[in-house]
């Protein structure tokens, strides 16, 4: 059953057709993967699926629901939750602070409960506090709760971006280039993070991804993208054999 | 028709005022997108160094006020002003090129505050009568009077703008200012000395402000310390109506401010000018932030 | 710790409501000024320091509180007390105008439409008839609590000092919960922050709403103690004054932004006699603390731990740069 579709999927910048009718499907309690060189237009696809781009035309269903023409805020509270390319954390706040953000969506208490501390205002935030600190734990960087993000070593920033986007409690979670700057040991973390995102939380995930090893061990399921169009769909066996995928990221010419 | 064509002349005189201090808004935004708030202070420095020197030559024992005095008087004010723009980038802005917007506009008010209130410690803060008064005479065109000195002081706002134009289309430190509003890293790259070239650019925008200083002396007869504020702000609405970044659009901006304030104030009253140009700015700012001569933005949720 | 702080503040309350006994009626004029820029500095400590959000026309909330006030008690004699809803919410929907057009702006644009919009404000009040126009409104009466009448210098300073330390628990209270942590949020990467499911739109015009509100409290307050009001009081300048306070004390922070206030106005009256310079001296001042100190006097903490503990952790961050599973 999928629970991401997408269709004919558009996106114009003045005369730069930078998405052109893309159509693409993903499964529910999948690992999936867009890739294409640089350029190719997967960031402005995901920035359209979560609402931070109009797209010129074309539909966007999660779970039944279009999502066109929604804000990014209520796409998250729809189930999608996202990092970004270059990471985007609240860089002044404590981590724990940061990863409290997750929670807003799923939460009411309003000004009323703030000023007057009511009950159900106290047990909200104990809430928040234990959903974030779980999720602080779940992606292991627990020790640098306290300090503010920008304090932290690049990697755990990365994870600390997941455990973030996590606390909204996600149906699907979008990682934009997730292993981009981590060495070969943080690698493999990541790796075992997204498959214990999916196999515990029951969450899928689609990521951007260049590091062909990583898409390679866990993708299920692959779309390729070149210019904006989809050019090759498929298992990771499958889409790295292509004719069409080689020579995008190769050239035609070149001989290596 | 005449009291509409009177009324285009003056505001014709206001908008060349407009356009060149916007100019320097422009410029300066163009090249490291930072508004500067106290640019409009520049004219009214402009205004007060002006009559300064101009008290000097005119008064007793001094020398003669000549069309030749007044010419100098003109060039030395700009330059000095000019200076002083200089003098305000390398102090107040320079550290803070690459610190939070925030910070930098805040320091921009501070960099207002200071010139305002040290030019109110220097000259007192009552209004100041400018020492030379233009005549008012002047020719008659189907009913309006326009005066020389209207003639004037267009003509030589538009030779001034027609200067800048010139700088910046040919020389090679036009083409540098160009090159580093597109792309400052870029510059730097290829040995452009990006600094010398903000340096530049405060000067322009300084000496231009400083010369509509002196000018609006002449023209309205009184001076004060707090002249550069709202005339500042309505510049920048001047700007932003051009498209900010856009040289001809500041000054396009100018003339399109000075024609509707005039035409709004003889229709609507004097009393209700402000809330015209503000009412444009913010109108602007929010449907069309790139002015007239400005391209559409890509759509963004 | 926390005990000790707690301590300490209780004590500067009792030291607070004790000080008009001790202060002439000079000095307690001048803390009654304080006290209404602590109000002041800490709505608009909403809207720049927590939200971010470059206020440039925040003097003219004081004005619609002020003016509200005003006109009710003198053309329709209302009670004082009454007037102050009718305040805040006219205060709440002139946030909300000047919030909604803004909301897209980029920071420079925003304090610039702000500035207008607090021009156009004073330019109504010197152009509108139900504002007195230029000379403002004057003989607005004393608010009576029971038969009692507030009229003397004490009166006015114990109630703004009420209103004071309602406004700082309120800003407090505000910071420390879900929707204070969503405007923080959005200070600090408003797109981050949409994604993460906060509808920035609406925070950022509660932001504004919040703010208003607490600045036509002041407003409302200062109508009667000072029985005149005139437009002058509402100029670009209180709007700086104000800000000035915020950013000197550190955006954000509430004691630093209470310093700020008690700075902005004590210093001039320590200075007195140097009166040419003091605007002077707080632009230079503005400049220096961007440059040198741009997080205020008493900045915001935002890391819980000791710094002693982070030094530590600093050193053998090397060893587990990678994450252990």
């Amino acid at each position: 059953m999928s629970i991401l579709t997408v269709k004919n999927l558009k996106l114009q910048f003045g005369g730069l057709l930078a998405v052109n009718d893309l159509s693409f499907t993903v499964e529910k309690n999948t690992i999936s993967s867009i890739i294409g060189p640089n350029g190719a237009g997967k960031t402005s696809v995901f920035n359209m699926i979560t609402g931070f781009y109009r797209p010129t035309s074309g539909e966007i269903e999660l779970d039944g629901t279009s999502l066109i023409n929604n804000k990014p805020s209520q796409i998250t509270k729809l189930g999608m939750a996202r990092t970004f390319q270059n990471l985007r954390l609240f860089p002044n706040l404590s981590a724990l602070d940061n990863v409290k953000s997750g929670m807003h969506c799923r939460t009411k208490e309003a000004v009323w409960g703030a000023l007057f501390h009511t009950k159900s205002q106290k047990e909200e935030e104990r809430l928040i506090e234990e959903v974030a600190q779980e999720c602080i734990d779940f992606v292991g960087v627990r020790k640098y709760m306290k300090r503010s993000a920008k304090n932290l070593p690049y990697g755990a920033q990365r994870y600390l971006e997941i455990a973030r986007a996590l606390a909204t409690k996600p149906k699907i979670l979008l990682l934009d280039e997730p292993a981009a700057g981590l060495n070969f040991e943080e690698k493999q973390y990541l790796i075992q993070l997204i498959r214990r995102i999916r196999d515990e939380f029951n969450i899928t995930v689609l990521m951007i991804e260049h590091d062909m090893g990583l898409i390679k061990e866990i993708s299920e399921n692959i779309t390729v993208i070149d210019y904006g169009c989809k050019i090759a769909e498929g298992t990771p066996d499958e889409v790295l054999k292509n004719e069409k995928v080689i020579e995008a990221y190769l050239g035609k010419e070149d001989v290596i | 028709m005449d009291v509409f064509l009177q009324i285009f002349f003056d505001g014709l005189v206001m908008g060349a005022f407009y356009s060149l201090i916007a100019l320097g808004y422009t410029m300066v935004y163009g090249i490291i997108k930072l508004l500067n708030f106290a640019h409009g202070d520049f004219y009214m420095l402009g205004a007060f160094i002006g009559y300064a020197l101009l008290s000097f030559i005119t008064g007793d024992g001094g020398l003669n006020a000549g069309l030749l005095g007044i010419g100098a008087v003109f060039i030395i004010t700009m330059i000095i002003v000019g200076l002083a723009g200089i003098g305000v980038e390398r102090i107040a802005y320079r550290p803070l090129l690459t610190a939070p917007r925030l910070s930098i506009l805040i320091t921009a008010i501070g960099v207002s505050l200071s010139l305002e209130y040290a030019s109110m410690i220097g000259w007192g803060a009552s209004y100041k009568v400018y020492p030379i008064k233009l005549s008012k005479n002047g020719l008659e065109i189907i009913g309006a009077q326009i005066s020389f000195a209207q003639i004037g002081l267009i003509v030589l706002s538009a030779l001034l703008m027609l200067g800048l134009r010139l700088f910046i289309e040919k020389t090679i430190y036009g083409k540098a200012m160009r090159a580093i509003a597109l792309d400052q890293s870029a510059c730097s790259l290829m040995g452009i000395n990006v600094y010398r070239i903000i340096s530049l650019t405060f000067f322009i925008g300084a000496f231009l402000a400083a010369g509509a200083g002196i000018m609006s002396g002449v023209y309205y007869g009184t001076i004060n310390f707090m002249m550069g504020f709202i005339i500042g702000l309505k510049a920048f609405t001047a700007a932003v109506l051009g498209g900010i970044g856009n040289i001809t659009g500041a000054m396009i901006g100018g003339l399109v401010l000075g024609l509707v304030e005039s035409y709004g104030t003889y229709y609507l009253g004097g009393s209700w000018k402000d809330v015209l140009a503000f009412g444009i700015l913010i109108l602007f700012l929010v449907f069309k932030p790139t002015g007239i001569l400005g391209a559409k933005e890509m759509e963004r949720m | 710790m926390k005990k000790y702080k707690k301590h300490s503040l209780l004590l500067l309350v009792i030291v607070m409501f004790i000080l008009p006994l001790l202060l002439d009626i000079y000095w307690l004029d001048v803390l009654t000024l304080v006290l209404f820029y602590v109000v002041l500095t800490q709505g608009l400590n909403i809207v720049v320091g927590y939200t971010g959000l470059l206020d440039l026309g925040y003097a003219a909330f004081f004005a619609v509180g002020a003016y509200t006030t005003a006109i009710l008690m003198t053309t329709f004699h209302w009670s004082f007390w009454l007037t102050l809803p009718v305040a805040a919410l006219f205060a709440a929907v002139a946030g909300i105008i000047v919030g909604t057009p803004t909301l897209r702006l980029r920071s420079d644009y925003l304090a610039i439409v702000t500035l207008g919009f607090g021009e156009i404000v004073r330019i109504l009040a010197i152009n509108l008839d139900i504002t007195g126009s230029s000379s403002g409104i004057y003989g607005i009466p004393r608010p009576t609590i029971g038969s009692y009448v507030l009229s003397s210098q004490q009166d006015f300073y114990y109630l703004i000092l009420i209103v004071a330390i309602i406004s700082v628990l309120v800003v407090y209270r505000l910071g420390h919960s879900r929707i204070g942590r969503a405007w923080v949020y959005i200070r600090e990467d408003e797109d981050a922050a949409e994604a993460m499911g906060i509808n920035r739109i609406r925070l950022k015009l509660l932001s504004y709403a919040t703010g208003a509100v607490i600045g036509s409290l002041a407003g409302s307050i200062f109508a009667v103690k000072m029985s005149a009001i005139a437009p002058l009081s509402f100029s670009f300048l209180q709007s700086v004054m104000i800000l000035l306070a915020v950013v000197l004390g550190g955006l954000g922070s509430i004691p630093g932004v209470v310093i700020g206030a008690a700075l902005v106005i004590v210093l001039p009256e320590v200075l007195r006699g140097a009166e040419d310079w003091r605007y002077l001296i707080f632009g230079v001042a503005l400049v220096i603390m961007m440059i040198f100190r741009p997080q205020g006097i008493l900045p915001k903490k935002y890391e819980t731990e000791d710094r002693s503990d982070l030094d530590e952790k600093e050193e053998t961050n090397d060893k587990d740069h990678s994450m252990s599973v």
